[in-house]
């Protein structure tokens, strides 16, 4: 450690001001800080010492929350390519390892493409690099289809990271949440490859590993929403891509189609139980998000129609299938885009999850009503903090009223 | 009666270096005192002396530019030895070399509530005292609607100033008497829960819970918050105990008791010395042996002064904390480190060890970023205030949000748990600072 310390130490100059590299300052900076916690000390006045915990912290614990599901995603991706191409024996391994495989690049491009961009506007600001993109890189991949062109990944990434975080003035300023922002681009820009029934599931082989897929074969890889949306008559029955009965239990563990990261609930509820033992996730948003999700989901099965088939899906079914888990432990609690305040974080939170449940069952052109509704969350949440914060200001008003008419002093 | 008083907000840090034995101890005589007029917020020092007068203990030092009859005095007998001035002439600190013999300035005996007004700021005590809004010396014309005394400390490694002042309680009972007369409304003692001190004519309030519950604006918060328009005056125990001398016409009795703590202290006691007196003298050797660089901090570590030590004993601390500076330490993946480590948060497993004390250094483990995590500020902030909302409207300079946010009812140090909890290691005591300092100049 000592060694690199030095050698640290010895190329230094050359990255500040007026050395041959001074272009690559906000990347040398952010390798730097990365391995050696600076070695800054509080300020001659004020608080003389501070809380171990930092943002690098707090990111990091993110991610860690975020490795069941990633993890259970190689398994589920390599299980549904199996699956599809009728194979009857599931070597945990290898179907890990296609998985691994399959994502890699995805993790890669949108890390590259996102760390890039906050390296040359960190250097373009002089400021710090942030480290919000570790999280942010580690989502988007989480949260689309497996089969998502990369280049379509770099792109959403690029428009994401810029037009919706840098413009705003980098992590902490902006409005929503930059994963989402890049899947709701996705969604909207290249709609035929982002929904249907082939793109939730892998279908070539990746170095040899894995098998074909070949949709001749009656084969669906229609996630279990998507199978709503498109229900016609008749009872409700999902099925898995090969046509079998999907049982509740299969939805919670996470072997149904979908996307990368989301499909279990089971990998979401471990992340969940890291990021409340840490305090990290806002407690109110994840309860009051199942809440208002579990209590629109009843009102909307109590008056279930074959019109919106998925108001034929119990309240708990509505947790199990699609993303609306995940983006209640890991999107809707970002706190820079949620609301700030505690009784702004339980309406926020109710939003959120009813809204999710309405746009999935009232709305059939949206399969998933998750991601538009932690969006629309975002934008309402600044609006909840202003009418808590008037709470506050009113009742401060009232009181100061109510002292001058005590009268004498 | 007696109010009870319990904060659940806060922290209660769990540090090296706490004192065992209370009884405060004579400090080897300090050659020498300096008074730093910036610890005077809102006055502004005009001298009144020259590098080579006498002086003695109560002889005035400064005059404040606003309103010429308050002062800032010497609490020793001696010669002046230097006016030290920075950039743009700005005074820094004046030196004073004590002659050890503790001649003081006689006073006359006030007799109704003007004289004592005047004679608080001709003697000095004026400046000792605080305002709410601010948190600034009071106004020459200013008329408090509550006076708030605290008696009790929460800071981390403080001890009781209930306890350490024990042999000055009639002289407490003579200064809530004086004090009474300048308010139409109460004078509030705050004490340590459990405490039996009662001063007659105060309102005793006793208080339990952790730092920053032994604040005056924490507890006047709970009892009657500042609004618009209102002052109140805020002191401590010691200054209360002078002004009952100056009013019943003794000599004052500058001294103060200073609990010498921290991890790097070999044993931790309160010495009685006076203000200002050199950090060397308060510490006297009592360091343990150490190559590493040193953080010699008038205050706590929540909210102090890194005098040095070389330094001097600053306004108005009674305590001083030795902890290592750390600024020598390289740590490997600090971020990523599995150590239990002296946190709030529970993302380091130290959380699963209550017991556990810390000697912490002074880095401030991170980096600087804008607000991200929502929610920290306000568990270390017991007042009805939306601490975040504040602080943004403090930055972007908006007066009117200020005002509506409750920026009468703060001072810095209330936001000294905050500051040590933020992940975002905002300079937050900085921050209300400059923006009281802001708002005053604009209003």
């Amino acid at each position: 450690m000592k060694a690199l310390r030095n050698y640290l130490n010895r190329i230094k100059p050359h990255f500040e001001e007026g050395g041959k590299l001074q272009a690559f300052r906000s990347v040398f900076d952010g390798m730097e800080t990365f391995l050696f916690t600076p070695s800054t000390v509080a300020a001659p006045s004020g608080a003389q010492i501070h809380d171990a915990v930092d943002s690098k912290r707090i990111m990091i614990t993110v991610v860690a929350a975020l490795l069941p599901c990633l993890i259970f995603g190689m398994y589920n991706t390599g299980y549904q390519n199996w699956l599809a191409a009728g194979a009857t024996e599931f070597p945990t391994f290898e179907l890990l390892l296609y998985g691994f495989l399959a994502v890699l690049p995805r993790i890669a491009v949108t890390y590259a493409v996102g760390l890039g961009i906050e390296f040359v506007v960190a250097q373009w600001r002089r400021e710090e690099i942030q480290e919000g993109f570790l999280v942010t890189g580690i989502l988007i991949p989480m949260i689309c289809p497996v089969e998502t062109p990369l280049w379509m990944l770099a792109v959403a990434t690029a428009f994401a990271v810029i037009f919706a975080k840098e413009v705003f003035g980098g992590t902490g300023y902006n409005v929503f949440n930059v994963a989402l922002v890049a899947r709701a681009f996705l969604f909207f820009s290249y709609p035929a490859q982002m929904s249907g029934d082939r793109v939730f599931v892998a279908s070539e082989p990746i170095l040899g590993i894995g098998h074909s897929v070949n949709y001749a074969d009656g084969i669906s890889g229609a996630t279990p929403l998507g199978q709503i949306a498109t229900h016609t008559g008749g009872a409700l029955r999902l099925q898995s891509v090969v046509g079998d009965d999907l049982s509740w239990w299969d939805a919670f563990v996470g072997l149904i189609p979908g996307s990368f990261g989301e499909t279990s609930t089971l990998c979401v509820c471990i992340g969940a139980a890291i990021l409340l033992v840490t305090g990290i996730a806002s407690w109110r948003i994840i309860v009051s998000v199942v809440a208002g999700a579990l209590l629109t989901g009843w009102i909307a099965n109590t008056f279930q129609t074959s019109t919106y088939p998925a108001s034929f899906l119990s309240p708990a079914d509505q947790l199990l299938y699609g993303g609306l888990a995940f983006a209640a432990v890991f999107m809707a609690t970002d706190p820079v885009t949620a609301a700030r305040t505690n009784a702004g974080k339980w309406i926020f939170g109710f939003i959120v999850g009813a809204m999710a449940v309405v746009i999935r069952t009232y709305n059939n052109g949206y399969p998933e009503g998750a991601m538009l509704a932690v969006l629309l969350g975002n934008a309402l949440a600044p609006l909840i903090d202003y009418c808590v914060v008037q709470t506050n200001i009113r009742r401060r008003q009232k009181r100061a009223a109510l002292s001058l008419k005590g009268g004498d002093r | 009666m007696r109010r009870q008083l319990t904060i659940k907000k806060g922290l209660d840090l769990k540090l090296r270096g706490s004192v065992a034995d209370p009884t405060p101890i004579k400090a080897a005589a300090t050659p020498a005192v300096a008074i730093v007029p910036d610890d005077f917020p809102g006055f502004l020092p005009k001298p009144e002396v020259k590098a080579g007068d006498a002086v003695k203990a109560g002889t005035p030092l400064f005059r404040d530019k606003n309103d010429g009859r308050i002062k800032l005095c010497s609490p020793i007998s001696g010669t002046v030895r230097e006016i030290v001035r920075g950039a743009r002439r700005h005074i820094e600190r004046i030196v004073i070399d004590s002659d050890g013999r503790d001649e003081k300035v006689a006073h006359p005996h006030p007799t109704n509530a003007d004289e004592l007004r005047l004679l608080l700021m001709e003697s000095g005590l004026w400046a000792m005292m605080r305002q709410r809004p601010f948190d600034i010396v009071p106004a020459s014309d200013s008329h408090p609607r509550d006076i708030f005394v605290t008696l009790t400390d929460t800071a981390p490694l403080a001890v009781q100033p209930a306890t350490v002042l024990k042999g000055r309680y009639d002289s407490m009972a003579a200064g809530v008497k004086a004090l009474a007369t300048l308010t139409h409304g109460k004078v509030y003692v705050a004490v340590p829960k459990g405490c039996t001190l009662d001063l007659e004519g105060a309102e005793m309030v006793e208080v339990a819970g952790p730092h920053p519950a032994g604040n005056a604006g924490v507890i006047a918060s709970h009892i009657r918050p500042v609004n618009k328009g209102e002052t109140i005056w805020t002191l401590d125990g010691a200054t209360l105990a002078c002004i009952g001398d100056l009013a019943s016409g003794k000599p004052v009795d500058h001294s103060v008791a200073v609990a010498v703590t921290g991890p790097e202290i070999t044993t931790p006691a309160v010495v009685t010395t006076v203000p200002g007196a050199t950090m060397e003298s308060l510490i006297n050797g009592n360091l343990r042996p150490t190559s590493r660089p040193l953080r010699v901090i008038s205050g706590n570590v929540l909210t102090g002064e890194d005098a040095g030590i070389a330094g001097y004993l600053r306004w108005p601390y009674r305590q001083v904390t030795v902890i290592a500076d750390g600024s020598d330490v390289d740590e490997f993946l600090g971020w990523a480190s599995p150590a239990p480590k002296m946190s709030l948060s529970r993302t380091f497993i130290s959380w699963l060890m209550p017991r556990k004390v810390y000697s912490p250094d002074a880095r401030i483990n991170g980096g600087r970023r804008p607000m991200i995590m929502s929610g920290i500020y306000e568990r270390m902030l017991p007042m009805d205030i939306m601490p975040e909302f504040l602080i943004k409207a403090m930055l972007s300079h908006n007066i009117e949000q200020m005002e509506a946010l409750g920026v009468y009812e703060v001072a810095p140090e209330d936001f000294s748990a905050a500051e040590f909890a933020d992940p975002s290691k905002l300079e937050l005591q900085r921050i209300v600072r400059e923006s009281l300092d802001y708002l005053r100049k604009e209003i």
